[in-house]
Protein backbone atom coordinates (compact mmCIF):
# COMPACT_ATOMS: atom_id res chain seq x y z
CA UNK A 1 0.00 0.00 0.00
CA UNK A 2 1.28 3.43 -0.93
CA UNK A 3 -0.16 6.46 0.84
CA UNK A 4 0.44 10.05 -0.25
CA UNK A 5 -0.33 12.55 2.52
CA UNK A 6 -0.36 16.20 1.46
CA UNK A 7 2.69 15.61 -0.68
CA UNK A 8 4.21 18.63 -2.41
CA UNK A 9 7.45 19.10 -4.25
CA UNK A 10 8.83 22.46 -5.29
CA UNK A 11 12.09 22.46 -7.23
CA UNK A 12 14.84 24.89 -6.18
CA UNK A 13 14.06 26.99 -9.28
CA UNK A 14 10.48 27.45 -8.08
CA UNK A 15 8.82 24.98 -10.46
CA UNK A 16 6.04 23.03 -8.78
CA UNK A 17 6.58 19.30 -9.28
CA UNK A 18 3.81 17.97 -7.08
CA UNK A 19 1.02 20.03 -5.59
CA UNK A 20 -0.68 18.71 -2.43
CA UNK A 21 -1.28 15.12 -3.44
CA UNK A 22 -3.49 12.93 -1.25
CA UNK A 23 -4.21 9.42 -2.40
CA UNK A 24 -3.81 5.76 -1.55
CA UNK A 25 -2.76 2.97 -3.88
CA UNK A 26 -3.87 -0.41 -2.59
CA UNK A 27 -2.05 -3.69 -2.90
CA UNK A 28 -2.54 -5.40 -6.25
CA UNK A 29 -3.72 -2.34 -8.13
CA UNK A 30 -2.46 -1.61 -11.63
CA UNK A 31 -2.28 2.17 -11.62
CA UNK A 32 -1.36 4.11 -14.70
CA UNK A 33 -0.35 7.75 -14.32
CA UNK A 34 -1.14 9.86 -17.36
CA UNK A 35 -0.50 13.46 -18.19
CA UNK A 36 1.29 15.66 -20.67
CA UNK A 37 5.07 16.07 -20.59
CA UNK A 38 6.06 18.06 -17.53
CA UNK A 39 2.87 17.23 -15.66
CA UNK A 40 4.88 15.70 -12.83
CA UNK A 41 4.47 11.99 -13.69
CA UNK A 42 8.14 11.19 -13.29
CA UNK A 43 8.42 13.23 -10.09
CA UNK A 44 5.36 11.42 -8.72
CA UNK A 45 6.87 8.01 -9.43
CA UNK A 46 10.35 8.84 -8.17
CA UNK A 47 9.03 10.30 -4.96
CA UNK A 48 7.57 6.87 -4.08
CA UNK A 49 11.00 5.26 -3.68
CA UNK A 50 12.63 8.58 -2.80
CA UNK A 51 14.83 8.91 -5.85
CA UNK A 52 13.41 12.42 -5.62
CA UNK A 53 12.94 14.12 -2.26
CA UNK A 54 9.61 15.79 -1.58
CA UNK A 55 9.49 19.23 0.04
CA UNK A 56 6.48 18.64 2.29
CA UNK A 57 4.02 15.96 3.29
CA UNK A 58 4.66 12.29 3.81
CA UNK A 59 4.69 9.08 1.78
CA UNK A 60 3.95 5.83 3.57
CA UNK A 61 4.79 2.44 2.10
CA UNK A 62 3.14 -0.55 3.81
CA UNK A 63 2.70 1.42 7.04
CA UNK A 64 6.29 2.67 7.15
CA UNK A 65 7.13 6.26 6.29
CA UNK A 66 9.75 6.34 3.55
CA UNK A 67 9.89 10.10 3.97
CA UNK A 68 11.22 9.73 7.52
CA UNK A 69 13.29 6.59 6.88
CA UNK A 70 17.04 6.86 7.32
CA UNK A 71 20.05 4.74 6.41
CA UNK A 72 19.41 1.01 6.42
CA UNK A 73 15.68 1.41 6.84
CA UNK A 74 15.46 3.44 3.63
CA UNK A 75 17.48 0.79 1.77
CA UNK A 76 15.17 -1.90 3.11
CA UNK A 77 12.04 -0.08 1.93
CA UNK A 78 13.63 0.46 -1.48
CA UNK A 79 14.50 -3.24 -1.67
CA UNK A 80 10.78 -3.98 -1.73
CA UNK A 81 10.12 -1.54 -4.58
CA UNK A 82 11.30 -2.55 -8.05
CA UNK A 83 11.81 0.02 -10.76
CA UNK A 84 11.71 -0.09 -14.54
CA UNK A 85 12.99 2.80 -16.63
CA UNK A 86 12.42 4.18 -20.10
CA UNK A 87 16.08 3.60 -20.99
CA UNK A 88 16.21 0.15 -19.29
CA UNK A 89 19.22 1.19 -17.16
CA UNK A 90 21.07 -2.10 -17.40
CA UNK A 91 24.85 -2.24 -17.21
CA UNK A 92 25.33 -2.87 -20.91
CA UNK A 93 28.73 -4.52 -20.61
CA UNK A 94 27.55 -7.01 -17.98
CA UNK A 95 25.77 -10.27 -18.68
CA UNK A 96 22.00 -10.51 -18.41
CA UNK A 97 22.17 -12.79 -15.36
CA UNK A 98 24.50 -10.40 -13.55
CA UNK A 99 22.08 -7.54 -14.19
CA UNK A 100 19.25 -9.62 -12.79
CA UNK A 101 21.28 -10.70 -9.74
CA UNK A 102 22.04 -7.02 -9.09
CA UNK A 103 18.44 -6.90 -7.88
CA UNK A 104 19.43 -9.23 -5.04
CA UNK A 105 22.19 -7.12 -3.44
CA UNK A 106 19.85 -5.69 -0.82
CA UNK A 107 19.40 -9.16 0.68
CA UNK A 108 23.07 -9.92 1.32
CA UNK A 109 26.10 -8.57 3.12
CA UNK A 110 28.35 -6.09 1.33
CA UNK A 111 31.27 -8.56 1.34
CA UNK A 112 29.24 -11.34 -0.19
CA UNK A 113 27.88 -9.17 -3.01
CA UNK A 114 31.32 -7.65 -3.70
CA UNK A 115 32.66 -11.15 -4.33
CA UNK A 116 29.56 -12.00 -6.37
CA UNK A 117 28.83 -14.99 -4.13
CA UNK A 118 25.09 -15.28 -4.55
CA UNK A 119 23.53 -18.39 -3.01
CA UNK A 120 22.19 -21.03 -5.44
CA UNK A 121 18.59 -20.08 -4.51
CA UNK A 122 19.27 -16.58 -5.80
CA UNK A 123 20.51 -17.92 -9.11
CA UNK A 124 17.42 -20.11 -9.39
CA UNK A 125 15.25 -17.12 -8.56
CA UNK A 126 17.01 -15.04 -11.23
CA UNK A 127 16.57 -17.81 -13.80
CA UNK A 128 12.88 -18.19 -12.94
CA UNK A 129 12.46 -14.44 -13.35
CA UNK A 130 14.09 -14.62 -16.79
CA UNK A 131 11.89 -17.58 -17.66
CA UNK A 132 8.78 -15.62 -16.72
CA UNK A 133 9.66 -12.84 -19.17
CA UNK A 134 10.66 -15.40 -21.81
CA UNK A 135 14.29 -14.53 -22.16
CA UNK A 136 16.07 -17.33 -20.31
CA UNK A 137 18.09 -18.33 -23.40
CA UNK A 138 19.86 -14.95 -23.22
CA UNK A 139 20.94 -15.36 -19.59
CA UNK A 140 24.66 -15.43 -20.36
CA UNK A 141 24.65 -12.94 -23.24
CA UNK A 142 26.07 -9.49 -22.78
CA UNK A 143 23.18 -7.08 -22.25
CA UNK A 144 24.18 -4.77 -25.10
CA UNK A 145 23.62 -7.63 -27.55
CA UNK A 146 19.89 -7.59 -26.76
CA UNK A 147 17.22 -5.56 -28.51
CA UNK A 148 15.39 -2.79 -26.65
CA UNK A 149 12.38 -4.94 -25.88
CA UNK A 150 14.57 -7.77 -24.61
CA UNK A 151 16.53 -5.36 -22.42
CA UNK A 152 13.31 -4.05 -20.94
CA UNK A 153 12.26 -7.60 -20.12
CA UNK A 154 15.61 -8.14 -18.39
CA UNK A 155 14.91 -5.08 -16.27
CA UNK A 156 11.50 -6.54 -15.39
CA UNK A 157 13.29 -9.76 -14.40
CA UNK A 158 15.57 -7.69 -12.18
CA UNK A 159 12.56 -6.26 -10.36
CA UNK A 160 11.10 -9.79 -10.04
CA UNK A 161 14.36 -11.23 -8.68
CA UNK A 162 14.30 -8.39 -6.20
CA UNK A 163 11.04 -9.93 -4.90
CA UNK A 164 9.53 -6.47 -4.98
CA UNK A 165 6.03 -5.97 -3.64
CA UNK A 166 5.60 -2.82 -5.69
CA UNK A 167 6.97 -2.16 -9.17
CA UNK A 168 7.30 1.38 -10.49
CA UNK A 169 7.68 1.79 -14.23
CA UNK A 170 8.66 5.15 -15.70
CA UNK A 171 7.59 5.28 -19.35
CA UNK A 172 8.57 1.62 -19.80
CA UNK A 173 7.53 1.47 -23.44
CA UNK A 174 8.42 4.95 -24.69
CA UNK A 175 11.50 3.71 -26.53
CA UNK A 176 9.95 0.51 -27.88
CA UNK A 177 8.15 -0.33 -31.11
CA UNK A 178 4.39 -1.13 -31.01
CA UNK A 179 4.84 -4.91 -30.97
CA UNK A 180 7.38 -4.97 -28.12
CA UNK A 181 5.26 -2.37 -26.32
CA UNK A 182 2.44 -4.89 -26.14
CA UNK A 183 4.78 -7.69 -25.03
CA UNK A 184 6.26 -5.62 -22.21
CA UNK A 185 2.88 -4.38 -20.99
CA UNK A 186 1.50 -7.93 -21.19
CA UNK A 187 4.41 -9.09 -19.02
CA UNK A 188 3.64 -6.37 -16.48
CA UNK A 189 -0.05 -7.25 -16.50
CA UNK A 190 0.71 -10.94 -15.91
CA UNK A 191 2.99 -10.11 -13.01
CA UNK A 192 0.28 -7.92 -11.55
CA UNK A 193 -2.45 -10.54 -11.89
CA UNK A 194 -0.51 -13.70 -11.04
CA UNK A 195 1.87 -12.45 -8.37
CA UNK A 196 -0.31 -9.70 -6.94
CA UNK A 197 2.46 -7.14 -7.29
CA UNK A 198 1.24 -3.54 -7.15
CA UNK A 199 2.13 -1.65 -10.33
CA UNK A 200 2.44 2.08 -10.78
CA UNK A 201 3.20 2.90 -14.40
CA UNK A 202 3.73 6.20 -16.20
CA UNK A 203 2.41 6.26 -19.74
CA UNK A 204 1.57 9.09 -22.00
CA UNK A 205 -0.90 7.12 -24.06
CA UNK A 206 -4.41 7.09 -22.63
CA UNK A 207 -5.24 4.29 -25.07
CA UNK A 208 -2.67 1.91 -23.55
CA UNK A 209 -3.62 3.09 -20.06
CA UNK A 210 -7.22 2.03 -20.67
CA UNK A 211 -6.11 -1.37 -21.96
CA UNK A 212 -3.97 -2.36 -18.99
CA UNK A 213 -4.81 -0.28 -15.94
CA UNK A 214 -7.33 -0.95 -13.21
CA UNK A 215 -7.13 2.68 -12.17
CA UNK A 216 -6.00 5.81 -13.94
CA UNK A 217 -4.58 8.91 -12.30
CA UNK A 218 -4.34 12.06 -14.41
CA UNK A 219 -1.83 14.72 -13.49
CA UNK A 220 -1.59 18.31 -14.62
CA UNK A 221 0.98 20.77 -13.32
CA UNK A 222 1.60 18.50 -10.33
CA UNK A 223 -2.05 18.25 -9.35
CA UNK A 224 -4.31 15.20 -9.52
CA UNK A 225 -7.00 16.15 -12.05
CA UNK A 226 -8.42 12.68 -12.54
CA UNK A 227 -8.48 9.62 -10.33
CA UNK A 228 -10.78 6.77 -11.06
CA UNK A 229 -11.38 3.38 -12.62
CA UNK A 230 -10.78 2.84 -16.32
CA UNK A 231 -14.51 3.02 -17.18
CA UNK A 232 -14.66 6.66 -16.11
CA UNK A 233 -11.55 7.63 -18.08
CA UNK A 234 -13.42 8.37 -21.27
CA UNK A 235 -12.20 10.58 -24.10
CA UNK A 236 -14.94 13.10 -23.30
CA UNK A 237 -13.91 13.30 -19.68
CA UNK A 238 -10.27 13.84 -20.57
CA UNK A 239 -11.15 16.46 -23.14
CA UNK A 240 -13.11 18.20 -20.45
CA UNK A 241 -10.17 18.13 -18.04
CA UNK A 242 -7.34 19.00 -20.36
CA UNK A 243 -9.33 21.25 -22.66
CA UNK A 244 -7.92 19.43 -25.69
CA UNK A 245 -7.80 15.93 -27.07
CA UNK A 246 -5.45 14.31 -24.58
CA UNK A 247 -3.75 11.70 -26.72
CA UNK A 248 -0.23 12.69 -27.61
CA UNK A 249 -0.32 11.57 -31.20
CA UNK A 250 2.91 9.80 -31.70
CA UNK A 251 3.12 6.84 -34.06
CA UNK A 252 4.74 4.66 -31.46
CA UNK A 253 2.18 4.96 -28.73
CA UNK A 254 -1.07 5.49 -30.53
CA UNK A 255 -0.98 2.26 -32.54
CA UNK A 256 -3.59 0.07 -30.98
CA UNK A 257 -2.72 -3.56 -31.31
CA UNK A 258 -5.05 -6.39 -30.30
CA UNK A 259 -4.19 -7.97 -26.99
CA UNK A 260 -3.45 -11.65 -27.16
CA UNK A 261 -4.82 -13.73 -24.35
CA UNK B 1 25.58 39.61 -67.40
CA UNK B 2 28.36 41.52 -65.80
CA UNK B 3 29.16 40.72 -62.29
CA UNK B 4 29.09 43.79 -60.18
CA UNK B 5 32.40 44.43 -58.52
CA UNK B 6 32.01 44.99 -54.86
CA UNK B 7 34.56 46.98 -53.03
CA UNK B 8 35.08 46.57 -49.33
CA UNK B 9 33.29 49.29 -47.48
CA UNK B 10 35.13 51.77 -45.34
CA UNK B 11 34.40 49.95 -42.10
CA UNK B 12 35.47 46.61 -43.55
CA UNK B 13 38.74 48.15 -44.71
CA UNK B 14 39.52 49.58 -41.34
CA UNK B 15 38.76 46.31 -39.58
CA UNK B 16 41.04 44.50 -42.04
CA UNK B 17 43.92 46.83 -41.38
CA UNK B 18 43.25 46.54 -37.65
CA UNK B 19 43.54 42.79 -37.89
CA UNK B 20 46.76 43.07 -39.89
CA UNK B 21 48.19 45.40 -37.29
CA UNK B 22 47.34 42.87 -34.59
CA UNK B 23 49.23 40.13 -36.45
CA UNK B 24 52.29 42.36 -36.79
CA UNK B 25 52.25 43.14 -33.09
CA UNK B 26 51.91 39.48 -32.16
CA UNK B 27 54.85 38.51 -34.41
CA UNK B 28 56.96 41.31 -33.01
CA UNK B 29 56.15 40.28 -29.47
CA UNK B 30 57.13 36.64 -30.13
CA UNK B 31 60.44 37.66 -31.74
CA UNK B 32 61.25 39.89 -28.78
CA UNK B 33 60.39 37.10 -26.33
CA UNK B 34 62.68 34.69 -28.21
CA UNK B 35 65.58 37.17 -28.31
CA UNK B 36 65.13 38.07 -24.66
CA UNK B 37 65.16 34.38 -23.64
CA UNK B 38 68.34 33.74 -25.66
CA UNK B 39 70.01 36.73 -24.06
CA UNK B 40 68.92 35.87 -20.52
CA UNK B 41 70.05 32.24 -20.77
CA UNK B 42 73.34 33.37 -22.37
CA UNK B 43 72.91 31.01 -25.27
CA UNK B 44 73.79 31.94 -28.78
CA UNK B 45 72.84 30.42 -32.10
CA UNK B 46 76.53 30.49 -33.04
CA UNK B 47 77.33 27.94 -30.34
CA UNK B 48 74.66 25.71 -31.75
CA UNK B 49 76.06 25.92 -35.27
CA UNK B 50 79.64 25.40 -34.08
CA UNK B 51 78.46 22.37 -32.12
CA UNK B 52 77.37 20.61 -35.28
CA UNK B 53 80.82 19.21 -35.98
CA UNK B 54 80.92 17.76 -32.46
CA UNK B 55 77.63 16.12 -33.08
CA UNK B 56 79.03 14.31 -36.11
CA UNK B 57 82.10 13.28 -34.13
CA UNK B 58 79.83 11.82 -31.49
CA UNK B 59 77.72 9.95 -34.02
CA UNK B 60 80.85 8.50 -35.60
CA UNK B 61 82.04 7.32 -32.20
CA UNK B 62 78.68 5.72 -31.54
CA UNK B 63 78.90 3.38 -34.54
CA UNK B 64 79.41 0.55 -34.49
CA UNK B 65 77.72 -0.11 -31.16
CA UNK B 66 79.67 -2.24 -28.72
CA UNK B 67 77.69 -5.50 -29.03
CA UNK B 68 79.85 -7.20 -26.39
CA UNK B 69 78.43 -4.74 -23.88
CA UNK B 70 74.94 -6.09 -24.58
CA UNK B 71 75.32 -8.79 -21.90
CA UNK B 72 75.98 -6.09 -19.31
CA UNK B 73 72.93 -4.11 -20.41
CA UNK B 74 70.35 -6.90 -20.18
CA UNK B 75 70.15 -7.25 -16.36
CA UNK B 76 69.65 -3.49 -15.66
CA UNK B 77 67.23 -3.32 -18.59
CA UNK B 78 65.16 -6.11 -17.03
CA UNK B 79 65.41 -4.23 -13.74
CA UNK B 80 64.04 -1.17 -15.48
CA UNK B 81 61.04 -3.12 -16.77
CA UNK B 82 60.45 -4.60 -13.31
CA UNK B 83 60.60 -1.13 -11.78
CA UNK B 84 58.04 0.11 -14.30
CA UNK B 85 55.75 -2.87 -13.61
CA UNK B 86 55.96 -2.48 -9.82
CA UNK B 87 55.58 1.29 -9.99
CA UNK B 88 52.56 1.03 -12.29
CA UNK B 89 50.95 -1.60 -10.03
CA UNK B 90 51.36 0.60 -6.95
CA UNK B 91 50.03 3.58 -8.87
CA UNK B 92 47.08 1.61 -10.24
CA UNK B 93 46.03 0.46 -6.76
CA UNK B 94 46.45 3.88 -5.16
CA UNK B 95 44.54 5.49 -8.02
CA UNK B 96 41.29 3.59 -7.34
CA UNK B 97 40.19 5.41 -4.15
CA UNK B 98 41.43 8.75 -5.49
CA UNK B 99 39.53 8.34 -8.76
CA UNK B 100 36.28 7.36 -7.02
CA UNK B 101 36.53 10.15 -4.47
CA UNK B 102 37.19 12.70 -7.23
CA UNK B 103 34.20 11.75 -9.39
CA UNK B 104 31.30 14.10 -8.75
CA UNK B 105 28.71 11.53 -9.83
CA UNK B 106 29.96 8.98 -7.27
CA UNK B 107 30.42 11.24 -4.26
CA UNK B 108 28.25 14.31 -4.65
CA UNK B 109 29.91 16.25 -1.86
CA UNK B 110 31.95 19.19 -3.19
CA UNK B 111 33.83 19.47 0.09
CA UNK B 112 35.15 15.99 -0.63
CA UNK B 113 35.99 15.91 -4.32
CA UNK B 114 37.50 19.38 -4.69
CA UNK B 115 40.30 18.81 -2.11
CA UNK B 116 41.02 15.34 -3.53
CA UNK B 117 41.26 16.74 -7.05
CA UNK B 118 43.54 19.47 -5.76
CA UNK B 119 45.91 16.86 -4.28
CA UNK B 120 45.89 14.99 -7.60
CA UNK B 121 46.74 18.17 -9.52
CA UNK B 122 49.51 18.90 -7.05
CA UNK B 123 51.02 15.44 -7.52
CA UNK B 124 50.94 15.78 -11.28
CA UNK B 125 52.92 19.04 -11.20
CA UNK B 126 55.97 17.22 -9.75
CA UNK B 127 58.18 15.75 -12.51
CA UNK B 128 59.01 12.08 -11.96
CA UNK B 129 62.76 12.83 -11.85
CA UNK B 130 62.24 15.23 -8.96
CA UNK B 131 60.03 12.67 -7.19
CA UNK B 132 62.78 10.08 -7.66
CA UNK B 133 65.43 12.46 -6.29
CA UNK B 134 63.27 13.09 -3.21
CA UNK B 135 62.75 9.35 -2.64
CA UNK B 136 66.49 8.73 -3.11
CA UNK B 137 67.10 11.27 -0.36
CA UNK B 138 64.63 9.42 1.88
CA UNK B 139 65.32 5.77 1.05
CA UNK B 140 68.87 5.82 -0.30
CA UNK B 141 70.20 4.70 -3.68
CA UNK B 142 68.71 1.78 -5.60
CA UNK B 143 65.56 0.78 -7.46
CA UNK B 144 63.21 1.14 -4.46
CA UNK B 145 63.00 4.97 -4.54
CA UNK B 146 62.53 4.70 -8.31
CA UNK B 147 59.61 2.33 -7.86
CA UNK B 148 57.93 4.65 -5.35
CA UNK B 149 58.50 7.67 -7.59
CA UNK B 150 56.89 5.86 -10.52
CA UNK B 151 54.03 4.70 -8.27
CA UNK B 152 53.15 8.21 -7.13
CA UNK B 153 53.63 9.64 -10.61
CA UNK B 154 51.41 7.07 -12.33
CA UNK B 155 48.81 7.27 -9.55
CA UNK B 156 48.36 10.93 -10.52
CA UNK B 157 47.86 10.10 -14.19
CA UNK B 158 45.62 7.04 -13.73
CA UNK B 159 43.44 8.68 -11.07
CA UNK B 160 42.91 11.82 -13.16
CA UNK B 161 42.01 9.94 -16.36
CA UNK B 162 39.83 7.43 -14.51
CA UNK B 163 37.78 10.00 -12.62
CA UNK B 164 37.12 11.87 -15.85
CA UNK B 165 35.99 8.64 -17.50
CA UNK B 166 33.86 7.87 -14.45
CA UNK B 167 32.06 11.19 -14.78
CA UNK B 168 31.16 10.24 -18.33
CA UNK B 169 29.46 6.90 -17.59
CA UNK B 170 25.77 6.21 -18.20
CA UNK B 171 23.85 7.49 -15.14
CA UNK B 172 21.00 5.01 -15.77
CA UNK B 173 22.49 1.99 -13.98
CA UNK B 174 23.47 4.27 -11.07
CA UNK B 175 19.83 5.27 -10.63
CA UNK B 176 18.72 1.65 -11.02
CA UNK B 177 21.06 0.47 -8.26
CA UNK B 178 19.83 3.24 -5.94
CA UNK B 179 16.28 2.05 -6.59
CA UNK B 180 17.24 -1.54 -5.82
CA UNK B 181 18.27 -0.50 -2.30
CA UNK B 182 22.00 -1.10 -2.67
CA UNK B 183 24.31 0.48 -0.10
CA UNK B 184 27.07 2.81 -1.28
CA UNK B 185 29.71 0.10 -1.72
CA UNK B 186 27.32 -2.26 -3.53
CA UNK B 187 26.14 0.68 -5.60
CA UNK B 188 29.72 1.41 -6.72
CA UNK B 189 30.52 -2.26 -7.32
CA UNK B 190 27.41 -2.93 -9.43
CA UNK B 191 26.93 0.28 -11.40
CA UNK B 192 30.20 2.26 -11.50
CA UNK B 193 32.86 -0.47 -11.58
CA UNK B 194 31.58 -2.54 -14.51
CA UNK B 195 31.17 0.60 -16.61
CA UNK B 196 34.56 2.13 -15.88
CA UNK B 197 36.80 -0.98 -15.72
CA UNK B 198 37.76 -1.13 -19.42
CA UNK B 199 38.80 2.53 -19.31
CA UNK B 200 40.75 2.00 -16.11
CA UNK B 201 42.71 -0.96 -17.52
CA UNK B 202 43.47 1.03 -20.64
CA UNK B 203 44.81 3.92 -18.53
CA UNK B 204 46.96 1.54 -16.48
CA UNK B 205 48.53 0.19 -19.67
CA UNK B 206 49.09 3.73 -20.87
CA UNK B 207 50.80 4.54 -17.55
CA UNK B 208 52.99 1.47 -18.00
CA UNK B 209 54.16 2.77 -21.40
CA UNK B 210 55.09 6.11 -19.84
CA UNK B 211 56.73 4.42 -16.84
CA UNK B 212 59.06 2.24 -18.92
CA UNK B 213 60.39 5.41 -20.56
CA UNK B 214 60.57 7.25 -17.25
CA UNK B 215 62.26 4.30 -15.52
CA UNK B 216 65.02 4.37 -18.14
CA UNK B 217 66.24 7.76 -16.96
CA UNK B 218 65.57 7.50 -13.21
CA UNK B 219 69.10 6.06 -12.78
CA UNK B 220 70.44 9.54 -13.51
CA UNK B 221 69.45 10.56 -9.98
CA UNK B 222 70.51 7.21 -8.50
CA UNK B 223 67.12 5.55 -8.49
CA UNK B 224 68.16 2.30 -10.19
CA UNK B 225 67.58 0.82 -13.62
CA UNK B 226 69.32 1.35 -16.93
CA UNK B 227 69.73 5.09 -16.28
CA UNK B 228 72.78 4.46 -14.09
CA UNK B 229 74.51 2.87 -17.08
CA UNK B 230 73.78 5.91 -19.23
CA UNK B 231 75.35 8.04 -16.56
CA UNK B 232 78.42 5.81 -16.23
CA UNK B 233 79.16 5.27 -19.92
CA UNK B 234 78.53 8.91 -20.84
CA UNK B 235 80.86 9.91 -18.01
CA UNK B 236 83.65 7.72 -19.38
CA UNK B 237 82.96 8.92 -22.94
CA UNK B 238 82.28 5.32 -24.04
CA UNK B 239 79.89 6.28 -26.81
CA UNK B 240 79.87 2.86 -28.44
CA UNK B 241 78.42 1.46 -25.21
CA UNK B 242 75.94 4.35 -25.00
CA UNK B 243 74.57 3.46 -28.41
CA UNK B 244 74.15 -0.17 -27.29
CA UNK B 245 72.07 1.01 -24.36
CA UNK B 246 70.04 3.35 -26.56
CA UNK B 247 69.22 0.55 -29.02
CA UNK B 248 68.28 -1.78 -26.19
CA UNK B 249 66.00 0.85 -24.59
CA UNK B 250 64.43 1.61 -27.93
CA UNK B 251 63.59 -2.04 -28.53
CA UNK B 252 62.05 -2.49 -25.09
CA UNK B 253 60.00 0.71 -25.30
CA UNK B 254 58.73 -0.17 -28.77
CA UNK B 255 57.84 -3.72 -27.73
CA UNK B 256 55.93 -2.58 -24.64
CA UNK B 257 54.17 0.22 -26.53
CA UNK B 258 53.10 -2.24 -29.20
CA UNK B 259 51.75 -4.86 -26.78
CA UNK B 260 50.00 -2.21 -24.71
CA UNK B 261 48.48 -0.57 -27.78
CA UNK B 262 47.13 -3.90 -29.06
CA UNK B 263 45.64 -4.72 -25.65
CA UNK B 264 44.00 -1.32 -25.39
CA UNK B 265 42.50 -1.65 -28.87
CA UNK B 266 40.89 -4.91 -27.74
CA UNK B 267 39.51 -3.28 -24.59
CA UNK B 268 37.67 -0.25 -25.92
Amino acid sequence: MIEFKQVSKIYPNGVVGLDNINLTIKKGEFVVIVGLSGAGKSTFLRSINRLHEITSGEIIIDNTSITKAKGKQLLKIRRDIGMIFQSFNLVKRSTVIRNVLAGRVGYHSTMRTLLGLFPPEDKKLAMRALERVNIIDKAYSRSDQLSGGQQQRVSIARALAQEAKIILADEPVASLDPLTTVQVLEDLKTINVELGITLVVNLHSIELARQYATRIIGLQEGRVVFDGPVEQATDERFKEIYGQPFEVKNNEESVNLPISH
Amino acid sequence: MRKALTYPSHTELSSMSMRRKKHVWTALFLILLFAWSLWQTESSLLDFINGFSNMFDLLIQMVPPNWAYFDNVVPPMLDTIRMALLGTTIGAILAIPFALLSASNVFKNKALYYPIRFILNLIRTIPELLLAAIFVAILGLGPLPGIFALGIFSMGIIAKLTYEATEGIDPGPLEAMTAVGANKIQWIAYSVVPQVTPYYISFVLYALEINVRAAAILGLVGAGGIGEYYDKTLGFLEYDKVSTIIICTLLVVLAIDYVSMKLREKLL
